[in-house]
Order: C-alpha cells, then sequence, then structure tokens
C-alpha cells in the first residue's frame, strides 16, 4: 500500500533519513521503534508529504505522492505534538476539518469523541486545553475519517490511563478491520498486544524490517520490549567489535 | 480555494486589529478632509500617510500572520489538499482582508470627498500597495524559519522601499549630476512600487509642474494613458512575482 524507495533527507548537516526503504501492507500493524533523533517522526512526515526528500519516492496505491495529493484523505495522522490554530475552539476545529475533506456524515466516525467526552469541551479555545486534552482531541480527528491508513505519532504520550485504554481499545477495532496502522511509541509494553510487524530505525537509517513473530523466535523473547533490547543489545556489539 | 480563503479571513477578522487599522484609515481621512477647506490639498497631505502606513501595516500583518499560522499552515499541508491551494488561499484572505480594510477606511472618504481622476488613482494605487505588500511579507516570512528573524527583514523591507531606496536614488542623481538621467530615473521607479504609486498619482494632480524638467519628461511618460497603463502592470508584476516565488519555496519546504 506505502512503499517508500531510497529516501534521504538532510537537516543541513544531520542526515535525518538514509537510503530508507520500506513497504508497508494492508492488514498490517508495524510499530515503527527508535531512539530519539533516529528519523522516525521524519519518516511519517515524508509519507504525508510535510516533509519533502532530497532523493527517493514514496507510492501510496501505487501512485507517486508528489503529483498525486488526494491520498490523503486515506490517512489519519495523529501528530506528536498537536499543534492547531489557537484561536479556534474545538467545535470549530473539528466542522472544520468536516468541511475540507468532505465526507458525508453518516460515514464518519465520532466514536472516539463521545468515548474521550469531547462534546463538553466543544466551546472551549484550543490555546486554553491542556497536553492530555489536545492527544484525545488529535486522535478524535485521525480517526474521524475513518481512513485506510492510521499513522500515530506517540498516540499515548500525556493521555491519562482510561483514555490510553480507550484509544488502545479504538486501534485494535480498528487493526481488525483490515487497516494499515502505523505507530510510534517509547512505551514498548503497549504496543504488545497490537504489533503484527516492526521496524527498527537508528540514525537514519532503516535496521530491520521484520514480523514480530520472526523477531520472537530469533530473540526468543515473548515480549516486545525484551526482543527490542536484545536487538539493540546486539547491535551495539556489533558495531562495537567493527569499531575494533 | 474558496473555503479556506473564508477560514483565513474569519480567523484574520476573529483578531480585532483589522478592524482597528479600518477605523484608524477612517478617522485619519475623514480628519483630513474636514481640516482642509480644499479638498486637493486634503489628498495631498493623505497621500504621504498613505504612502508610509499601507505598506507598513501591509508587510507587518502579513508577516506576523503568516508565522501565526504555522500551525493551521501544517494542519492543512497533512490534508487532502494541495500546497499550492493551502498557500495561495492563504494570500488571498490576507490580500482580501487587507483590501477591505483599506478601502473603507481610505478609499470610501477619498472617493465620496474627491471624486476625480486622482482620487480614483490614489484608491486604486492603495489596494495594489496592500496586496504588494502581502506579497512581499510571504516571501520574506517563507524563506525565514525564525519569527524575529522574519519580521525583522519585513520591517527592513518596508525600511528600503519606503526611505532608503529614495536615498540612493537621491545618491546616484548628485554623483551623475551631469550626466542626462532623466530616461533612466524612469527605470528606476519602476524598482520600487512606493514610489511608482506616488509618481502616478503625483501626476494626476497637475504637480508635475513643480518637479521642473525630470517632472516633464516624467508626465510625458505616465502622463500618458500608455504610460499609467504601463505602470499599473509594472505594479501587478510586483504583486505576483513575491507571490509566485513565494509560492515555489513553499511547495519544498519542510513543515
Amino acid at each position: 500500500m506505502i512503499i517508500a524507495n531510497n529516501l534521504t533527507k538532510k537537516f543541513g548537516k544531520l542526515i535525518a533519513l538514509n537510503n530508507v526503504s520500506l513497504a508497508c501492507n494492508k492488514g498490517e500493524c508495524i510499530a515503527l521503534i527508535g531512539p530519539n533523533g533516529s528519523g522516525k517522526t521524519t519518516l511519517i512526515k515524508s509519507i504525508l508529504g510535510m516533509v519533502v526528500c532530497d532523493s527517493g519516492f514514496i507510492t501510496f496505491n501505487g501512485k507517486n505522492i508528489v503529483h498525486d495529493w488526494k491520498y490523503r484523505s486515506n490517512i489519519g495522522y495523529m501528530p506528536q505534538i498537536g499543534r492547531y490554530p489557537e484561536n479556534m475552539t474545538i467545535g470549530q476545529l473539528l466542522a472544520m476539518m468536516k468541511d475540507i475533506r468532505k465526507k458525508p456524515s453518516q460515514e464518519l466516525d465520532e466514536t472516539l469523541i463521545e468515548q474521550f467526552e469531547l462534546h463538553k469541551l466543544m466551546h472551549k479555545r484550543m490555546c486554553t486545553l491542556s497536553g492530555g486534552t489536545r492527544q484525545k482531541v488529535s486522535a478524535a480527528l485521525a480517526f474521524l475519517f475513518s481512513p485506510e491508513v492510521l499513522i500515530l505519532d506517540e498516540p499515548t504520550a500525556g493521555l491519562d490511563p482510561v483514555a490510553t485504554e480507550i484509544l488502545k481499545e479504538k486501534i485494535v477495532a480498528e487493526k481488525k478491520k483490515g487497516k494499515l496502522i502505523l505507530i510510534t511509541s517509547h512505551v514498548l509494553s503497549e504496543l504488545d498486544d497490537l504489533v503484527t510487524e516492526v521496524i527498527y530505525m537508528q540514525d537514519g537509517i532503516l535496521k530491520f524490517h521484520k514480523s514480530f513473530e520472526d523477531l520472537q523466535a530469533i530473540t526468543g523473547q515473548v515480549k516486545l520490549s525484551k526482543a527490542i533490547a536484545t536487538v539493540m543489545l546486539s547491535i551495539q556489539l556489533e558495531q562495537k567489535i567493527i569499531n575494533g | 480555494m474558496n473555503k479556506i480563503i473564508k477560514y483565513v479571513i474569519i480567523d484574520i477578522l476573529r483578531n480585532k486589529i483589522m478592524l482597528a487599522y479600518t477605523v484608524f484609515l477612517l478617522l485619519i481621512s475623514v480628519s483630513i478632509f474636514n481640516l482642509e477647506d480644499n479638498s486637493a490639498k486634503g489628498l495631498l497631505s493623505l497621500l504621504n500617510i498613505i504612502l508610509i502606513i499601507i505598506p507598513l501595516v501591509s508587510i507587518l500583518f502579513s508577516a506576523i500572520y503568516i508565522y501565526n499560522s504555522a500551525e493551521f499552515l501544517e494542519l492543512l499541508v497533512s490534508q487532502p489538499l494541495t500546497r499550492k491551494r493551502i498557500w495561495l488561499s492563504v494570500f488571498a484572505g490576507l490580500a482580501i482582508s487587507l483590501m477591505i480594510s483599506f478601502l473603507i477606511g481610505a478609499g470610501l472618504p477619498i472617493l465620496i470627498y474627491e471624486p476625480t481622476a486622482i482620487g480614483v488613482m490614489m484608491t486604486i494605487s492603495g489596494v495594489f500597495l496592500s496586496v504588494i505588500f502581502a506579497a512581499i511579507a510571504l516571501l520574506a516570512a517563507v524563506n525565514t524559519r525564525d519569527k524575529a528573524k522574519g519580521i525583522g527583514i519585513a520591517i527592513l523591507l518596508w525600511l528600503y522601499f519606503s526611505l532608503l531606496f529614495d536615498g540612493l536614488v537621491l545618491f546616484v542623481l548628485f554623483q551623475f549630476a551631469d550626466y542626462p538621467l532623466e530616461k533612466i530615473m524612469i527605470g528606476f521607479t519602476a524598482l520600487n512600487p512606493i514610489d511608482l504609486s506616488r509618481i502616478l498619482i503625483l501626476l494626476k494632480m497637475d504637480l508635475s509642474a513643480m518637479m521642473g524638467y525630470t517632472g516633464a519628461v516624467f508626465k510625458s511618460v505616465f502622463g500618458t494613458n500608455i504610460g499609467t497603463i504601463i505602470s499599473l502592470l509594472v505594479l501587478s508584476l510586483w504583486m505576483f512575482i513575491p507571490a509566485w516565488l513565494s509560492l515555489r519555496k513553499f511547495n519544498r519546504k519542510d513543515l
């Protein structure tokens, strides 16, 4: 569904993406894992067309995203830090997004708005919201248009346990519908029962892309966090041997 | 396209600065026309105020608006919209609201007190200047990530167009006083939209006689209909080229 080919992106001297290629298919739930500053968000933003890569290209359903902007109507994006027009109220923001996306109202998925009880806050301006409420709005917006692809950048950061549980249930429900879900998180224990594929990135390089089962088999660990820790250690060991 | 323009205009109207700007222009123009017994004299006083205030407000407000709507732009770019459409809508929203403010605040009183060719020319120039400086602000803002730097550049650009440029021209004139520079001066004025508007309006006022030989040369070029049309075309270029350059930059910008 989404294929990236040899993506390279530099910010000045920093290489955020170094020749990254990957393929994501329908029905997968992919965990994008890596240390801070490893290029996860840059990768996500280049899939969304928010970052323009120096070289390489991305296709969505076989079409190059540079020429075909309509593909974004199939993506729900929940940013790491939700930044919204500060003067708008939640109600106005939702109305504007509905207006821009032009989906018929019966196809809208408002379960998250109800479960997060955002109805009570509709008249509040975005600048008065707490970080957690902002995250709730971001999540509600990402799922609102029932898109085929969900891209969630640190979805549970800043959410309280109740909201985290609601969001996780929602992700599971969407996964069952056969949607492609791309998720980054630092709290690996949350991903255990969701993930089918794991992508590990470091210093802008895609280190590996394996199915979770393969990873479990290779490392002999059942938990994702343990498995990743094993892999990270072996990578570090490898580097030490190379560097002498 | 119009949907985003609508949201931009609503957003601009929500902060009351545009309203204050309109009221301010209205107060100045009405009081000037009422102070002077001769409305032509009033027009001359208004000319200088307009040529300074309109570019300043347009360039500053637009630059600050672009920086403040960084979140809005980021949000829109992740939606199924082309970047061209987003950027042109923001530009159109800014240009329309600046234009409406000017037309209500200054255009209307001018056309009521002085419904002549001069008044019409002044209104047209004001509209052009509003849009041109919004476009220049867009270009300055899209090229600099840092807000303080971007707004600083916008202020410097305004200083350049309204003060420094004239100084430079004067300097050149005095240095080369022995040479016939009248024709070259016409080319120079095309490099500054404020000067171009000023000359267009002054020539309509028949004040060119006071400007000596240069005035006569200007009159022979800008006084004709073709000259006026060419000047308006040059002003349009001042509007489109910065807007186009900023659009090109925005298309490749990382958000």
